[in-house]
């Protein structure tokens, strides 16, 4: 071992260490434990310290001034018998199958088709694509006015003989939380897409075309040979989904603020409406506890998944 | 070039070219209606908005809506804002992500690994669970109600993200540099400052595209720590302009085309980048 050791290393004390060992530095110099401590003071007190402190406060109630005082599990129960939490929760469900569902079967399918060499692929991909840069933000005000009354949607629905389908897409109860889903489908394709054409770039092109010489027709392919291979890929982009659709929070805001009636609350919405507009801090904190319990598995699954390729990578 | 579009090229007539540009170009133009609309919108006047309705054909043609909401929405300032937080969040956080990347990465640092995933898993924890606790610590500090406060939190929420992304770069670095670098008798920080930072480079820039259209984009922490309008990043001045100007569809419209110009500027610029930044830590 010790000829294709750098002369450095095999000049250090405490001899015959696994050559793949020998890219590590050996004795952690106090600067670079600086190097490190610092990033992560940063991220323990600015993320790991508040979320911690959230906990506790889910214990209190709070109105902001003053004490908080403990009152055990009493935000918890109050949760169970909100209507508006379970509005929340549920619309919640809605929002990660209808938002996931969609943008899944939306990204996939065109990752599916521009996966070819042909002509214009790239200005395809690249429109599809180009939503995922605007801010949700900006996303929920640009489909206030598609969705506002005289807007396109309802021009095109009288255009088409539809009209007494017009209404206030955003207005109504009924219709609020869907109209939104739309908008915020709109921008994740493009985002889901790219990830499955580069799950689609890593599959084996021999294997298909083993399955087309063996008959196999193009929907067969797809499902019992493309498919399996992006096992993967769509591990991550499950998580990835789950995870930001209890983060919504930006494009309901400001396209509904969670109303009418709270009929498109999500429990983003809800929890931000407690903590800022009612200043009920312990209360909020409760349903920030339930965001993070409904987010957790799915934060383990992605990072364990991490790391395992980690270790692969060694 | 998988196997489908060889199969596909054998069978694939005039006739299929002909449906495959035609649904996609349909779809396409769908996609870009929502913009598209937007953009006339913001070119027409009040006037023939109010007379003709929101979704009539244009009849009028001006830039004025967007002088007027640049500079009494509140538009100008919100943009300015913007920058200055993004500036400072991108280039503190990869800063501080590529030194601990660094360390991680390069030195037998006990229980690293955990170290790394625990980082990362910061960054993935929902931000509901900080947003109480964050306003008051930064209340505590004195720093409530200041851009200060939007920086560091989003530095801090980000890092893990990054050091996670640009750890997995510098292990994939060459052991011989480092070698070398022992050989020259270079220190860590010059390892750091003249060997890894440079090799680094184009994740680097991957990162700095992405995190400057995340964090120009970002609302949630800017209504947690910020009170003042006269602070507020683009997006949370667009919710205000919302409420204020509610029937001057025109201004609204052409603010929000310009709250989106900066990061669709980036994507153009750094397309390749962008997309290869998504696809880190995605892609495994």
């Amino acid at each position: 071992m010790s000829t294709s050791a750098p002369p450095a290393t095999a000049a250090a004390p405490g001899e015959g260490r696994r050559p793949r060992r020998s890219r590590l530095g050996r004795r952690v110099p106090p600067v670079v434990w600086f190097f490190l401590l610092v990033p992560l003071a940063v991220e323990l007190f600015w993320v790991f310290w508040p979320a911690l402190n959230s906990f506790w406060l889910s214990t209190t109630t709070w109105g902001g001034v003053g004490v908080a005082e403990p009152v055990g599990t009493a935000n918890y129960e109050r949760l169970l018998a909100d209507p508006i939490f379970r509005t929340a929760l549920w619309n919640n469900v809605l929002w990660v199958f209808g938002f996931g569902g969609l943008s899944v079967v939306g990204g996939l399918a065109l990752a599916v088709a521009l996966n070819q060499p042909r002509r214009f692929v790239g200005v395809y991909r690249t429109v599809i694509f180009l939503p995922m840069v605007i801010s949700m933000a900006v996303t929920g005000l640009f489909w206030r006015i598609v969705y506002a009354p005289g807007g396109p949607v309802n021009n095109t629905l009288e255009l088409v003989g539809l009209g007494h389908l017009q209404q206030q897409w955003l207005a109504n109860p009924d219709t609020a939380l869907g109209a939104v889903l739309v908008a915020a489908v709109w921008r994740q394709v493009g985002y889901i897409m790219v990830l499955y054409l580069a799950g689609l770039k890593g599959c084996d092109p021999s294997l298909e075309e083993a399955a087309a010489v063996d008959g196999a027709n193009a929907w067969q392919r797809f499902w019992r040979v493309v498919m399996p291979q992006l096992a993967g890929v769509n591990t991550v982009i499950f998580a990835i989904t789950v995870i930001d659709s209890l983060r919504t929070f930006d494009i309901v805001w400001v396209m509904t603020r969670g109303g009418p009636f709270n009929q498109s609350q999500l429990l983003s919405t809800y929890m931000f409406e407690q903590a800022f507009s009612y200043v009920n801090l312990g209360y909020a904190s409760a349903i920030a506890v339930v965001i993070f319990a409904l987010a957790i598995l799915f934060i383990i699954t992605y990072v364990a998944r991490q790391a395992r390729a980690e270790e692969d990578d060694l | 070039m998988t196997a489908l579009s060889h199969a596909g090229r054998r069978r694939r007539g005039l006739g299929g070219t002909l449906a495959f540009h035609t649904i996609l170009t349909v779809v396409c133009l769908l996609w870009i209606s929502p913009i598209a609309f937007v953009v006339l919108l913001s070119l027409r006047t009040f006037d023939d908005i109010a007379l003709n309705g929101l979704g009539a054909f244009p009849t009028s043609f001006t830039f004025a809506a967007f002088p007027e909401a640049f500079r009494s929405g509140g538009v100008g300032r919100g943009l300015w804002n913007s920058l200055i937080v993004t500036f400072f969040v991108v280039t503190l956080t990869l800063a501080l992500a590529s030194m601990a990347a660094f360390a991680l990465s390069r030195y037998r640092i006990p229980f690293r690994r955990t170290i790394l995933m625990l980082m990362l898993a910061g960054n993935l924890l929902p931000p509901q669970i900080l947003l109480i606790p964050v306003a008051r610590i930064a209340q505590g500090m004195g720093i409530y109600d200041t851009l200060t406060a939007v920086i560091v939190v989003q530095i801090g929420f980000g890092l893990g993200f990054y050091t996670f992304v640009l750890y997995g770069f510098m292990r994939g670095l060459p052991k011989e540099v480092f070698e070398a670098a022992l050989l020259d008798r270079c220190g860590p920080v010059q390892t750091y400052w003249r060997i890894v930072l440079p090799l680094c480079r184009p994740s680097l820039a991957a990162l700095a595209a992405l995190a400057t259209t995340w964090v120009f984009n970002d609302l949630l922490w800017a209504l947690t720590t910020l009170q003042s309008e006269a602070k507020f990043p683009i997006t949370a001045a667009l919710l205000n302009l919302q409420g204020a100007y509610a029937s001057s569809w025109n201004l609204l419209a052409a603010a929000s085309l310009m709250a989106a110009v900066p990061p669709a500027l980036v994507f153009f610029a750094f397309q390749k980048q962008f997309v290869s930044g998504l696809l880190v830590g995605a892609n495994k």
